[in-house]
Parts: C-alpha cells; sequence; structure tokens
C-alpha cells in the first residue's frame, strides 16, 4: 500500500548499465546491458559479433583443405577438439575410412583439449567468483597439456594437428611417456582444485541455486555438453553417435540432477576424472599402423609419397620459350620476387639474378611455355635458349609433373561427391556441428557451423533475469562460451 | 545438488530416417517435395507455408519426439535451383537418438517463413543469425535484429552474390594503402638470401 | 631590546618546554608517517609474495634482489602517470574524494600506542576518535563513487557504503565487551588492562568479540571475501574505476593504511598490544628485554598475514549474503557478547 503510494510520487526507473566488450569478467569481447533495479537483474540484451571473422563465408572459397586451419580460431582454448569436428565432418562427406592408429591418436588429443578446456574454465569461473588460487593451480596443469601439445606438433594453441584421413605424425614414444605421467598425477591434482572450493560454504552459496534450468528447458533453448548434462540430460555426442574410437573406450557420463550452476561445476569436474581415464585406456590399447588415411585422392599424402622424385632447386634455372609464351601475364603476376617482365601479349622474360627458383610461374603457365633448364644456374639467357631447345630428361619432366599435380590437387580441392550432411561431435563446449553442402568441387558450396558457445550465450537471459549483479558472472562461467566460436 | 555418473549405451536405437520421412509424408502429402539421402542422412524438402505445423508436429508426437533442435540455418541456392534459398533445419531426438532434416524452400521475391521460437527457445538465435546473413525474414520472432554484423550493415554476407572481398584499395583508408606500399617496396629484400 | 622585559624566566622556560613538546610531536608525526607510508609500499610487496608463493609461483622478481625494490618502481610509475579526469565528472567533488578518504585513515595512527611511551595523541577516547574517522572515510569512497559520473563506480559506491556502515555496528558492538572489562575508551589504558588481567590478553575472554571483530575488520576496509565494492569481475574497480595516476595512489594508500590501523586495532584492544601476557613472561624472563614495539609490529603483521591468507584461499561472497553476514549473525552475536560480558562484570 504504502509502496503503491511512493511509486505515484516518485518515478523510479531501472539502472542501466553496460558490460563489456571490454569487461573483465565477460571472457573476451561479450557485451551484456543489465537493466538493474537495485542489485537485481531485470533484463539483459547479449550483444555479439564484435570478432566475427566470417569463417563460413570464407570456407566457401577455399579448399577442404585450406580451411582446417580456420577451425583453429574458432575455440582458440580447445583448438584440437575443433580440428577433429572438422576432420570427422569432412572425412564422412569424402566417405573415407581413418586407420585404426590415427582414430585412437585423435581420441587421446581429443581428451586432452578437453581436460585443457575444463581446466581453464574452472580457472576463469573460479576467479569470477574471487577464488584466485584457483585459478593459477588450473594453468599449473593446462600448461603442462599444451607442452605436451608442444611435443606432438610445435604448437601450442592452433595446433591444426589432425587433418583429413588421419593425423599430421605418429606420435612419439617420449610423448606417451609423458601423457602417462600426466594422467598418473592428474587425479591428485583435481583433488587439489576439490579441497579449495568444492565444500566450501561461499563456493556453495553462490552456485548452489543459481541460474537453475530444467532438463525440458534445457533442451528447447539448444543447450549441449556439460551445460546440458547439469540439468539431467544424458546427451553426450561420444555414445550417441560414436566417433574416432568412442565406441571402443569405456567411459560413464556424468549427469546432474537440478540444473543449478553447482551441478554443471560437479559435471565438469567429473568430467576431466573420465577424460583422464580415457587417454589411460587409448595409450594401453594404442595399435600400431600408419596415421594417414591411404587415399591419396582425398587426403594429403606425405611428402615423398606425393612427389616422389624431387630434385636440387637451387641447381636449376626456368627460362621461357619464347614461341609458346602467349603474354598472357599470368607468371608475371604470380612471381613473388617479381623476376619476370615484358609487356602485354608479348613474349616474357626472367630476370635470372631475382629469380628464386621458385617454381610458382612454372606452376601457373597455362600454354607449357616455361622450361626447366637443369644446371642452369648462373648462365645467360643465348645459353639458357640453347639449353632449353635440348629435351628435357625424364626424371625432370615427372617431378615437374608431381608439381603441378600437388598444386593443383590443394588449390583446387578433390573431388568430392555431391550432397549434403550434418555432423556432429562432442567438443568440451558441448555440441560442435559442421553442416556441409557439396556441389562437386573442391570447395564447399556451404559450410555452416554450429557453435556451442553461441547457443549458450543466447541462453543468458534466461539463466540471469531475477538474480543479482553478482549471479550475472557466475552465469558466464557456467556456460563456458569463448567468444571466437560464438562469433566465428 | 547431486551429480551421478551414467553409463549410457551406445548403439543408437530410434527410427530409420526414412521412416520418419515416410510419417512426414503421410501427415502432410501436400507440403512434401522431395526426400533426399546422402550418407545414411535423410532431407526432407518441404514447402514454407505449413512448416511450423509441421516441425510442431515432428516435436510433439509421442513416438518421434524431436526436441532437439541441431541446427538452424539456410543455404543459398543462386542460379542452382529454381527457389533461391533453403532454411534448412537439423532436428535430433535425444531420447530416442533418430536424425532428420527439414529443408523449407524460401523464393527470393518474398524471403519469407515462420518463425519456430514457440517450439525451440533456442531457435531465436539462430533465426537472428540466419536474417543477419542472407536477409530471410521470420514472421513472428520477437526480436528480430541483426546479430553478428553492425545493426547498420548493407547487404546479407553469406549470400552468393555478396563480393568475398572489400572495396578496391585505393577508396580505402590512407594509411593503410600507404604501409601497403611500403611493404611492396620492403618485399623485394625479403626474398635475398 | 632584551627579552627579560617581555618575559620572566620561568615563562621562558615553559615556552622552552613547551617549544620542545611540540617539536616532539612532529617528529613523531614524522617518524609514524614515514614508517607508515613505508610499510604500505613493503607491505604490498609482502602481500604480494605471500600470495604468491601460496599460489606456486615467485611473485615480483625482477625489481632489485628478489624484486625488492619494486614497491618504489609501482609507486613511481603511479606517479609520473597520466591524471586522467572523465569529462562528465564533478570535478572538486572528484578531487576531494580521495582526500578525504585517505585522510580519515592517515589521522588514525595517531591515536595508536606504538608501544608504553611513543604514541602521537593519547587521547581519553581513542576507541571512539577511530570510529569517528572510520565514518569519515566512508565519505570518500562514497563521494568519489558520485562523483566519477561512471555507473560502476556509483554502484561500487553504494555497496561499500552500505557494507562500511553495517560492519562498523558489528565492529563498535564486538568492542563494546573490551571497554567493559578495561573500563576506559583510552588505548593506552585497554593494554593497560590486559597486561594487569588474569588471561594477559583480552583475545581469551572475549573470543566472541575477537572473532566478530575478525571478520567485521575484513569486511570494514573491504577485503576478500567481503571485497564487494571492488569486485573486479562484477564492477571492474568499484568505486575507484575512474581514477588513476596519483588519485588511485591514494586510495591504495588509504586502504594499506586501513588495514594495518585495523591490524594495530586488534592488536591493542585484543592481542595485549605491545606487552607479553605475564605467564609467558615468567616462563622467560629475559624476553622482557626485547622492545614492546617489536610485539607490537609481530602482532600486527601476523595479522595483516591473515588478511592475505583468506584471500588467497576463499571466493567472494555476494552482495546480498554479505549484508545478511553483517546483520544477521554478527550483530546478534556481538550483543550476546555485550550482555554476557555486563553480567560477568556485575557478579564478579
Amino acid at each position: 500500500m504504502i509502496q503503491k503510494e511512493a511509486e505515484k510520487i516518485f518515478e523510479t526507473k531501472e539502472l542501466n548499465v553496460n558490460m563489456g566488450p571490454q569487461h573483465p569478467a565477460t571472457h573476451g569481447v561479450l557485451r551484456l546491458v543489465l537493466d538493474i533495479d537495485g542489485e537485481t537483474i531485470v533484463k539483459v540484451t547479449p550483444y555479439v559479433g564484435y570478432l566475427h571473422r566470417g569463417i563460413e563465408k570464407l570456407g566457401e572459397s577455399l579448399s577442404y583443405f585450406q580451411a582446417l586451419p580456420l577451425t583453429d580460431r574458432m575455440d582458440y582454448v580447445s583448438a584440437m577438439s575443433n580440428n577433429i569436428g572438422y576432420c570427422v565432418a569432412v572425412e564422412k562427406l569424402f566417405g573415407i575410412e581413418v586407420p585404426e592408429r590415427a582414430k585412437f591418436i585423435r581420441t587421446i588429443v581429443g581428451e586432452m583439449s578437453r581436460i585443457a578446456n575444463h581446466l581453464l574454465w574452472l580457472a576463469t569461473h573460479a576467479l569470477d567468483i574471487g577464488a584466485m588460487t584457483v585459478f593459477l593451480y588450473c594453468f599449473r596443469e593446462r600448461e603442462w597439456i599444451l607442452d605436451l601439445y608442444e611435443m606432438i606438433c610445435g604448437a601450442r594453441l592452433t595446433v591444426t594437428y589432425p587433418r583429413i584421413g588421419g593425423v599430421r605424425n605418429d606420435v612419439p614414444q617420449e610423448f606417451l611417456e609423458s601423457l602417462w605421467k600426466f594422467t598418473d598425477e592428474f587425479p591428485s591434482r583435481i583433488l587439489e582444485y576439490e579441497t579449495l572450493i568444492d565444500q566450501n560454504r561461499i563456493w556453495l552459496q553462490r552456485t548452489v541455486g543459481i541460474g537453475v534450468i530444467s532438463a525440458e528447458e534445457a533442451v528447447s533453448w539448444g543447450m549441449t555438453g556439460p551445460t546440458l548434462r547439469g540439468s539431467g540430460v544424458p546427451y553426450d555426442i561420444r555414445k550417441h553417435m560414436p566417433y574416432d574410437a568412442y565406441d571402443k573406450v569405456e567411459f560413464e557420463v556424468p549427469i546432474g540432477t537440478t540444473g543449478d550452476t553447482y551441478d554443471r561445476y560437479r559435471c565438469r569436474m567429473l568430467e576431466m576424472r573420465q577424460s583422464n581415464n580415457i587417454i589411460r585406456q587409448c595409450i594401453e590399447k594404442l595399435p600400431p599402423g600408419p596415421v594417414m588415411a591411404d587415399e591419396p585422392k582425398f587426403t594429403l599424402q606425405p611428402k615423398d609419397k606425393m612427389m616422389p622424385i624431387t630434385h636440387p632447386t637451387k641447381e636449376m634455372a626456368y627460362f621461357i620459350e619464347e614461341k609458346a609464351c602467349k603474354g598472357c601475364g599470368m607468371c608475371l603476376r604470380a612471381c613473388p620476387a617479381k623476376a619476370i617482365f615484358g609487356e602485354k601479349k608479348k613474349p616474357h622474360k626472367i630476370d635470372q639474378a631475382l629469380c628464386l627458383q621458385c617454381a610458382t610461374c612454372f606452376v601457373t603457365c597455362k600454354f607449357k611455355a616455361m622450361k626447366i633448364v637443369p644446371g642452369g644456374k648462373g648462365l645467360s639467357d643465348e645459353k639458357l635458349a640453347e639449353l632449353a631447345a635440348a629435351p628435357v630428361p625424364e626424371e625432370i619432366t615427372k617431378a615437374a609433373e608431381h608439381l603441378v599435380k600437388q598444386f593443383e590437387f590443394i588449390k583446387k580441392g578433390p573431388k568430392v561427391p555431391e550432397g549434403e550432411l550434418y555432423v556432429a561431435t562432442e567438443v568440451p563446449k558441448g555440441e560442435l556441428g559442421f553442416y556441409f553442402v557439396s556441389d562437386g568441387s573442391g570447395k564447399p558450396y556451404r559450410m555452416r557451423l554450429r557453435a556451442p558457445s553461441f547457443i549458450h550465450a543466447g541462453c543468458l537471459p534466461r539463466l540471469c533475469v531475477g538474480h543479482l549483479v553478482a549471479d550475472v558472472i557466475a552465469a558466464i562461467g557456467t556456460i563456458d562460451i569463448v567468444l571466437g566460436e560464438c562469433d566465428r | 545438488m547431486a551429480v551421478t555418473e551414467v553409463r549410457i549405451s551406445i548403439h543408437p536405437a530410434g527410427l530409420n530416417p526414412k521412416d520418419i520421412a515416410e510419417k512426414i509424408k503421410e501427415q502432410f502429402p501436400d507440403q512434401v517435395i522431395d526426400v533426399a539421402e546422402f550418407r545414411d542422412q535423410v532431407s526432407v524438402i518441404a514447402k514454407r507455408d505449413q512448416i511450423v505445423p509441421l516441425l510442431k508436429y515432428l516435436h510433439d508426437d509421442p513416438i518421434l519426439s524431436m526436441d532437439h533442435l541441431q541446427d538452424l540455418t539456410a543455404v543459398d541456392y543462386l542460379k542452382k535451383k529454381d527457389v533461391r534459398f533453403e532454411v534448412v533445419y537439423n532436428l535430433y531426438s535425444t531420447k530416442y537418438r533418430h536424425h532428420i532434416r527439414i529443408r523449407a524452400q524460401v523464393p527470393e521475391n518474398d524471403p519469407k517463413i515462420n518463425s519456430v521460437v514457440p517450439i525451440w527457445a533456442g531457435a531465436n538465435w539462430h533465426e537472428r543469425e540466419c536474417f543477419d546473413m542472407f536477409g530471410i525474414e521470420f514472421t513472428g520472432h520477437p526480436d528480430l535484429r541483426r546479430i553478428l554484423m553492425p545493426e547498420d550493415w548493407e547487404g546479407y554476407p553469406l549470400r552468393k552474390d555478396y563480393p568475398l572481398q572489400g572495396p578496391a584499395l585505393e577508396n580505402d583508408w590512407p594509411g593503410f594503402t600507404e604501409v601497403l606500399k611500403r611493404s611492396k617496396e620492403l618485399r623485394e629484400f625479403e626474398w635475398e638470401g | 631590546m632584551n627579552i627579560n622585559n617581555i618575559i620572566s624566566p620561568e615563562q621562558l622556560e615553559a615556552l622552552i618546554k613547551f617549544g620542545i613538546n611540540v617539536l616532539i610531536i612532529i617528529i613523531k608525526i614524522a617518524v609514524v608517517l614515514g614508517v607508515g607510508l613505508l610499510h604500505v609500499a613493503y607491505a604490498t610487496y609482502f602481500e604480494r609474495k605471500v600470495i604468491g608463493h601460496m599460489q606456486v609461483r615467485l611473485g615480483p622478481m625482477r625489481v632489485g634482489p628478489h624484486g625488492l625494490l619494486q614497491p618504489f618502481a609501482d609507486g613511481l610509475k603511479l606517479f609520473f602517470k597520466e591524471d586522467i579526469i572523465p569529462a562528465q565528472a564533478d570535478k572538486p567533488v572528484f578531487y576531494l574524494g580521495p582526500l578525504i578518504f585517505m585522510a580519515a585513515a592517515m589521522v588514525n595512527l595517531s591515536v595508536i600506542p606504538f608501544s608504553y611511551s611513543f604514541v602521537i595523541a593519547n587521547i581519553n577516547v581513542g576507541l571512539l576518535f577511530i570510529f569517528a574517522m572510520a565514518g569519515i572515510g566512508v565519505y570518500g569512497i562514497f563521494i568519489s563513487g558520485w562523483a566519477s559520473n561512471s555507473k560502476y563506480a556509483f554502484i561500487g559506491g553504494i555497496r561499500s557504503s552500505a557494507q562500511v556502515i553495517s560492519y562498523e555496528i558489528a565492529m563498535g558492538l564486538s568492542l563494546v565487551g573490551v571497554m567493559i572489562m578495561a573500563g576506559s575508551l583510552n588505548l593506552t589504558d585497554i593494554v593497560r588492562a590486559q597486561e594487569e588481567s588474569v588471561f594477559g590478553m583480552f583475545a581469551i575472554p572475549q573470543i566472541i568479540g575477537f572473532v566478530v571483530f575478525t571478520i567485521a575488520a575484513v569486511a570494514e576496509v573491504n577485503r576478500t571475501p567481503f571485497d564487494m565494492p571492488e569486485a573486479e569481475s562484477e564492477l571492474v574497480a568499484g568505486y575507484f574505476t575512474e581514477y588513476s595516476g596519483f588519485r588511485f595512489a591514494l586510495f591504495f594508500l588509504g586502504e594499506y593504511i586501513a588495514m594495518f590501523i585495523m591490524a594495530s586495532l586488534a592488536t591493542v584492544c585484543f592481542l595485549g598490544g605491545w606487552t607479553l601476557p605475564w605467564y609467558i613472561t615468567e616462563v622467560i624472563p629475559f624476553i622482557k628485554l626485547v622492545p614492546g614495539i617489536v610485539w607490537f609490529l609481530m602482532k600486527v603483521y601476523a595479522f595483516i598475514f591473515f588478511y592475505y591468507w583468506i584471500r588467497a584461499t576463499v571466493p567472494r561472497y555476494r552482495y546480498d549474503q554479505l549484508m545478511a553476514i553483517g546483520w544477521k549473525i554478527l550483530i546478534p552475536i556481538a550483543l550476546a557478547n555485550i550482555l554476557l560480558t555486563g553480567l560477568v562484570k556485575i557478579l564478579i
């Protein structure tokens, strides 16, 4: 009664607070516009897109091989899983089978990336809620995993280690040994984090009953991964649509009951233990054999397989045959050293002093005017013309053929059957789906990425409204988003 | 507050996607245009007029129970097909583990389709993105705004007639062209040695 | 002109005495101020090292041996940094905010008895004076939050004033027990009363008050887990979000001095100040030779270490939970403690 009277006299208005895109707790460039009444959230409007790089559009203009590194840049904290997701989808589209050993290796690195991702999630989630020490403890172990990544592929963050048809290279024995040591150690480290926060009264007060979402609602909102399983829906793509070696290892899927922040936290903690188990099983069962599918039409084979004959490039010279050259200017534009000169529609010439023998002009020339002169380095143009007229040794011609073939294969991509396909994989954040529409060329006609972070960011208003300002931070943490993936 | 670990069986149960397509055909005989199959995945190509009842049927039917909207997107078939756009719904049942894809045709001159937000709340952002990238309007959407691109952006980037590159560099920011020129000059030195 | 014509020798003597007294006080102030500022510099270093080692890292290591010169480097940086003032800020008030905050904290140093004879102003209402100054400090926080004309600073300011005011009540009530036992508000008298008491320090009979005071003190100086006003993950930096350069340094200074004051207050009121309990001096007699200031500082730093330890261990409370703890738990407990102490005092 009194309040109503007061409302008549005083006009009240919600405070409109803009949180982000630069804010310590928004994990990147998420922007939230909060309408708050005192400390209570009345309305949340998320704005995304600050990191939009048009990966879908780029994918349509690149061949299947070339688009692989783009997926690293989506969810940059678990790049391995994204690579695997992309490769699994493309392999299904090509219809090729991956060797057994490669499948196990992929499962190992996939689970490593799940642990690395959950560690980063726990670190930032705990830091947002105020537990600063957990942050540094988690980074200690994440660093260990990144070092292991470095051991197998030389990169730490954007790895591009899994390739279409297998993996880039076999794993060294030392890697397996240090990984085994890691898996021995890791469960005790998880216990260490849990002693800090698991039963901490403040942690419980901040997470239990915050951001509750029921099972039906969570499915309706399109939640996936641990975010969904916290609500008690046993949906795990590793079990539902097994890929790689997940049907050959034993593991359990943790699910929660109430669907609050604490349940999701527990799910992820248990998932890390399961991942640890999976890695151990995979190392034990790792079969011998090749790591790349023997499908030269669809995959990038090792270099010695693709170009069986190589030749010392430095010793030879390239020469343009005047008769054959139409003066189209293709080589002139392609030359990285600007060694080719000449007018339009007239035969071009190579400045031998500038030439790098990179073979770019050789590959671009459509009229076969480019000639390779073995041992012709440092000779004058007249002498080269003389030599070029002579028949080229077969070895060189073959090597040149391989070169052109390789070039075309990378640039244009393989011949892919026409069709469309949606393939989902379980990345640490949820369900990463790739939807390809192929028109028979080497480039996808349409490449669609179903990013879990994007969907989860859309659920934020549902999770936050009615809670307090501090709970927004907990909600952002609990859905585990990375804006690189959200905005693509 | 109790989290348990459960063992989920691996082998997928559920209906064959072809049977689901048959069911849809039975229920909406005049809506289904075609059924396509590729690598064990079945797409049902449908008209857009009855798309919401069709999807609602898939969602509500106790045997189908397609509760999970995996993905909603569009494809631009410029000059490839008679009807330019197709809105694609990838549906999955978390209960029975079957998958079906519905493709609804949307013509170029009237790019409109009814929104499915009342069925799946998660479709909200998918549809906004679709509108942002393809310019397809979702009638009945609660808040149809651009999402990834800036609000004042012109054009729809994922349409096939949208250029991949930006305008020519001459019209670009003057400082940038200068940097570009300089890097061209310096490029000679990079290749030496 | 002869000076004897104006004032008599006795008067001259009195004047000289007065002058010497003033000089001594000025020297005392200079010493306390200098040591206080140096303390702040090294308290930050101490904090970073302690928390660093708790978090399996080293803390500052680069500037000087073991990073010992780091505080000076930080101070220098803050000093030479550009002073940015928001265009929409209420400028005079914006300037005033950090000054009030720091001055209110600094003035408290004058009534803290560091040892038996070393206190700048031995006033009879020392405890009340500290409360009053803490009350004024809230104005510094609040007006700086208001004058910044930023929403984060505004929310931080409101949160902070609400928090400091509520916890001041709990803190004041927790100290009433000490006042009853000592029968005085003079801080030196409180220490003396402890020295003469059976327990040697009030932390033992006043254990409830001590616990309430410790919790309230953490909240009073806005530290984890009660660092709501400057919760960096929510409000960026709370009330001093818009401050930079030396103005920011003033807040920083004020906060660390306030921490020192709270630790000193705990030492003086509960831990026996510069004295040791008689049962220790009885057992080890030669320990008496150690000057009282050493014990005082050791107790203070133990208390400060406790602050750091909490910070490295626990997460942060939510605002409503914080207020609930203050009003629903601490204040009733403190009131019950007063009742209990009063009853015991009457009975004995």
